[in-house]
């Protein structure tokens, strides 16, 4: 029974169809599993009763259509609590919004709902995505599967530690800053951040509007293909998201199999990789390097000279926006009201003391600031500055060197809870130099485990592709899990500790 | 020298309006107003978490017919920011509003006080959303929230300070309002809220060329009070002047009960407001192509009707005016024109006796119960003399009630002109037989004996008697 945590989606798929489970056997299997790591702490939700009612319709879906049914029916999925669900308490990790049910659905949800996915529940994170290491959430932090001691990664670690775990196959996070990349590439498993504008952004509460994409976990490349196609596409509800169509990702994917990475330009950033590796990222990182040569790839040493500008610049824009889209939990119509005020300013500042943990407030002060008159152009239009500085050093790269930048996605593997918490903020905000830049030029990433550390700890590779290359990353990526064969199942089965 | 006279005034007017499109700029609940308190809502207008904006169309559309009645220029690049603050009634805690790219820069308007012509050039028209309206409970204390209105797209339209006397900040108002009512991109209801205004006040020494320190007064809800306001807003700044004080730059708010103005903030106390530019809004791009086709969708303007009324119908200014005050009056008159050619009696008619009773009933000329056509036959009766000018008013008073023709209400009420020389002959000559004293005294010089026979032969055909034909009859029998 336990196995069935084991297996990607497109596993389930079979089986469902050819009768050997059913959904109500798979989706018990995974509340089993929730049940038994539930000191993981991934999840702020569960939806045990309303998944399992949702089960038995699936299987009698699967056997009315049989393979006319949705892509995902029956199959179990986890979502991060930034993405509102319909009916379903969405919290952002925060005391502001406990209690708040949304009256609709996100979007990326919903197509996942449309495809015949059964939400499991709401995932654990870092307070309204701010943090790379969730413990910043109200609802006390996630632990990372591989070191109950440690941290999973954040902001969207409750996902990552979810499906490295096997609570569930595939999982829904956002990334703002690598909030999707840190935590798949410390927990072992793919995580992908698309080309801004490929998902939808309604229903993702806002964090930092420019820098946010919502995107997927998995245990296998394709579960992670399978997954951002369905959720991928113009929305009419996001001005931002982008018409072009939609590639079909996982036939894209089928001529991969017999290919090796010849020919293709793997970019490595001299300018990000100047010190504050540890030895065992970077060890693992020139390993990859000497097995990417053998398999026909070609490496090249590419400048990115603004980038180590990237997380200064990121740092005031997110921040600037986040303030900005955090102005309207306010106590008046949502979320947390303090219970005791004397006026409209105080019921303000009372709600919104009580409703935000400090990295948020933290945040939110800095934002203020950098928007403030006198104070705009030296630190946001200047930070915007760099930005275009950051988006044409890539859109070089790639027109002029190489077809895929590589890093490691952390300079570290997890660390240990309390670490950098207890150390300034900016400990935590160095965590994030790989994945800012990509973010702030609006590029795909996808996060790749490629070995573990001696400490059986994992460690993920980085491949950064220009605009709308998901389909290219996604290639690459299952030459990596078919040559580097990361044990993903490691830890879907069996004890946690 | 009275004191007004030593300085000059500046006055600049900063307009808000509200758009007629039929959903919110940024969402899909409608924008109509008068609805059940929050009952125009939908997850964006209440700001919801997760929830973005998307910019409608039409108003897009709107916003580019005013520009181009307006002479703007329409950008092809605009851009919306986010203006902060913290208010119950603002569901996002910012509004969005075009704020360094507007969409329609560097426009004019014209209009004409006491006959001369005057234009106030436009700095910009932006596009912004409105917010709701916090409603103060009266007997539990509570303040409650509509955010019906939240999201309504608004213009501002914002002026050069061009305008030198109240009276010309209140006759460019009416011009702005006419032409937000003809391109019908706006109801204009000051009383309403649908139109909004702000002004920018400030007063100099005669041949001073820099601009004095500038007042913003708000909560301008007439027409009325806004020259009300400026006008005491002048004479309290020459008074401080005068005085030896000196003007702060503030904010002040208008009593319309005792017609004066207050401070209500000063500049240091003005709000930062963080503009920055919305992320979760693209540039606006606007081709020519898009803009060909509002041009092509324009209606004639004010100005336009204007003048064509007065070259082309030859008629007065003053009744010109009335005429184009709104373009369904125009279109009344130009259709009761074109059934009868007779523009000078056909707007007398118009201006006299439709708008006294329509007035009297309450009643829009779009609600008029007398037809263009109707009115039209009414005149051409009247010169056809078919019936005469004291009848036609009878027969329209019925029109006006019934809504008939006037040939039906003349034929069922018998009211048509007696012009047949045998029936009058035959009259006068009962009337002369009938009184023989009035006919002596007549003739032994009794002039104005006249007069009292063609009253008898009204009063004997109940006023339908062709008048110009008793007359004739009657002078030809007493010869």
């Amino acid at each position: 029974m336990s196995e069935l945590t084991s297996l990607t989606t497109s596993e389930m798929r079979a089986k469902l169809l050819s009768g050997e489970i059913s959904s109500m056997e798979l989706v018990s299997a995974h509340f089993d599993r929730i049940e038994e790591t539930s000191d993981l702490n991934s999840f702020i939700t569960l939806v045990k009763d309303q998944a399992l009612k949702n089960a038995e319709s699936a299987d009698i879906i699967i056997k009315e259509k049989g393979s006319n049914s949705g892509l995902f029916t029956g199959i179990p999925v986890a979502i991060k609590d930034q993405l509102v669900t319909k009916g379903i308490e969405t919290t952002c990790g925060s005391k502001m919004l406990k209690g708040f049910i949304p009256p609709y659905d996100c979007t990326a949800v919903k197509k996942l709902k449309d495809a015949g996915a059964i939400i499991v529940g709401k995932t654990n994170q870092d307070e309204f995505a701010m943090g790379s290491s969730n413990e910043y959430s109200a609802f006390g932090p996630v632990k990372n599967p591989w070191d109950n001691s440690r941290v999973p990664g954040g902001s969207s670690g409750g996902s990552a530690a979810a499906v490295a775990s096997g609570q569930s196959p595939i999982a829904l996070g956002t990334d703002t800053g690598g909030s999707i990349r840190q935590p798949a590439g410390l927990c072992g498993i793919y995580g992908m951040k698309p080309t801004y504008g490929r998902v939808s952004r309604y229903g993702a509460v806002a964090f930092a509007s420019s820098l946010d994409q919502i995107g997927p976990f998995a245990r296998s490349v394709k579960d992670l293909a399978l997954t951002l196609q369905t959720i991928s596409g113009l929305d009419s509800n996001d001005a931002t998201s982008v018409k072009d169509k939609v590639p079909e990702f996982v036939k894209e994917l089928e001529s991969w199999e017999s290919k090796d990475l010849k020919g293709i330009r793997f970019g490595i950033p001299k300018d990000l990789m100047s010190g504050g590796l540890e030895d065992s990222v970077s060890n693992s990182f020139n390993e990859v390097i000497s097995r990417l040569v053998k398999l026909g790839a070609e490496i090249v040493e590419i400048s990115l000279p603004h980038a180590s500008s990237s997380l200064a610049a990121y740092y005031i824009t997110a921040p600037a926006e986040a303030a900005s889209n955090l102005a309207r939990f306010d106590g008046i119509r949502y979320g947390h009201r303090s219970s005791s005020y004397h006026s409209l300013q105080e019921l303000y500042e009372k709600s919104r003391a009580e409703g935000f943990g400090k990295e948020v407030k933290r945040r939110i002060m800095i934002g203020s600031f950098v928007l403030s008159s006198g104070y705009y152009d030296a630190y946001y239009k200047k930070a915007q500055q760099i930005r275009t500085l950051v988006i044409n050093d890539y859109k070089a790269a790639f027109m002029n060197s190489c077809d895929v930048v590589l890093t490691p996605v952390s300079p570290t593997v997890a660390f240990k809870l309390g670490e950098k918490t207890s150390a300034s903020p900016l400990t935590m905000y160095l965590a994030d130099i790989f994945t800012v830049p990509i973010n702030l030029a609006g590029l795909p990433g996808i996060s790749i485990p490629t070995s573990l550390s001696p400490e059986k700890l994992p460690i993920g590779m980085q491949c950064v592709g220009p605009l709308f290359s998901e389909s290219l990353l996604l290639g690459v990526a299952s030459v990596f899990e078919r040559e580097f064969k990361f044990p993903v199942t490691q830890r879907t089965t069996g004890r946690i500790n | 020298m009275s004191q007004e006279q030593k300085f000059e005034t500046v006055i600049g007017l900063e307009v808000h309006a509200q758009l007629l499109t039929d959903s919110k700029i940024f969402a899909v609940s409608g924008a109509t107003s008068g609805k059940t308190p929050n009952s125009l809502t939908d997850s964006v207008t209440l700001g919801l978490p997760g929830c973005l904006p998307v910019l409608n169309r039409r108003v897009v559309d709107f916003a580019i017919k005013l520009g181009l009645a307006t002479n703007c220029s329409i950008q092809k690049m605009s851009t919306f920011s986010r203006k902060h603050y913290f208010y119950p009634d603002l569901p996002k805690g910012y509004q969005i509003s075009q704020y360094d790219l507007p969409l329609c820069k560097d426009g004019f308007v014209e209009y004409r006080l006491n006959g001369e012509l005057k234009r106030v050039n436009l700095t910009r028209i932006h596009l912004e959303e409105d917010a709701g309206k916090n409603i103060h409970g009266e007997s539990d204390g509570i303040s409650y929230v509509d955010l019906n209105r939240a999201g309504v797209p608004l213009v501002e339209i914002v002026s050069e300070p061009d305008m030198r006397r109240p009276e010309e900040a209140g006759a460019y108002l009416k011009q702005l309002k006419q032409i937000l009512r003809y391109t019908e991109v706006c109801d204009a209801n000051m009383e309403d809220g649908s139109l909004r205004c702000d002004a920018n006040v400030s007063v100099r020494p005669i041949g001073q060329t820099e601009l004095g320190v500038k007042v913003e007064i708000k909560n301008l809800n007439s027409f009325k009070f806004v020259e009300r306001a400026i006008q005491h807003e002048v004479e309290r700044q020459i008074a401080v002047i005068e005085s030896g004080g000196t003007i702060l730059q503030e904010t002040r708010l208008f009593d319309e009960q005792k017609g004066t103005t207050r401070s209500m903030r000063s500049k240091e106390e003005a709000a930062d407001y963080k503009y920055f530019p919305d992320p979760d809004l693209p540039p606006l791009i606007v081709d020519s192509e898009w803009i060909g086709k509002i041009k092509d969708s324009l209606p004639e303007l004010p100005n336009e009707i204007y003048n064509r009324f007065i070259n082309y119908y030859k008629l007065d200014a003053y009744t010109v005016e009335i005429l184009t005050l709104e373009s369904f009056i125009a279109r009344f008159f130009e259709q009761a024109v074109a059934a009868h050619n007779n523009p000078q009696a056909v707007s007398n008619w118009i201006t006299s006796e439709l708008f006294g009773r329509l007035n009297k009933e309450g009643l829009s000329i779009m609600d008029s119960p007398v037809s263009p056509e109707n009115l039209a036959s009414l005149v051409r009766m009247i010169d056809e003399e078919l019936i005469s000018g004291k009848i036609a008013k009878t027969v329209f008073d019925e029109m006006f009630e019934s809504g008939s023709s006037p040939e039906s209400v003349v034929e069922k009420k018998g009211l048509k002109q007696l012009s047949d020389p045998d029936i009058l002959d035959k009259v006068i000559s009962q009337i002369l037989e009938k009184n023989p004293k009035q006919l002596e005294e007549y003739r032994s010089g009794k002039d104005k004996m006249f007069g009292f026979f063609v009253g008898q032969v009204m009063k004997e055909t109940e006023g339908r008697a062709n008048p110009v034909m008793v007359n004739d009859i009657l002078k030809a029998k007493l010869a």
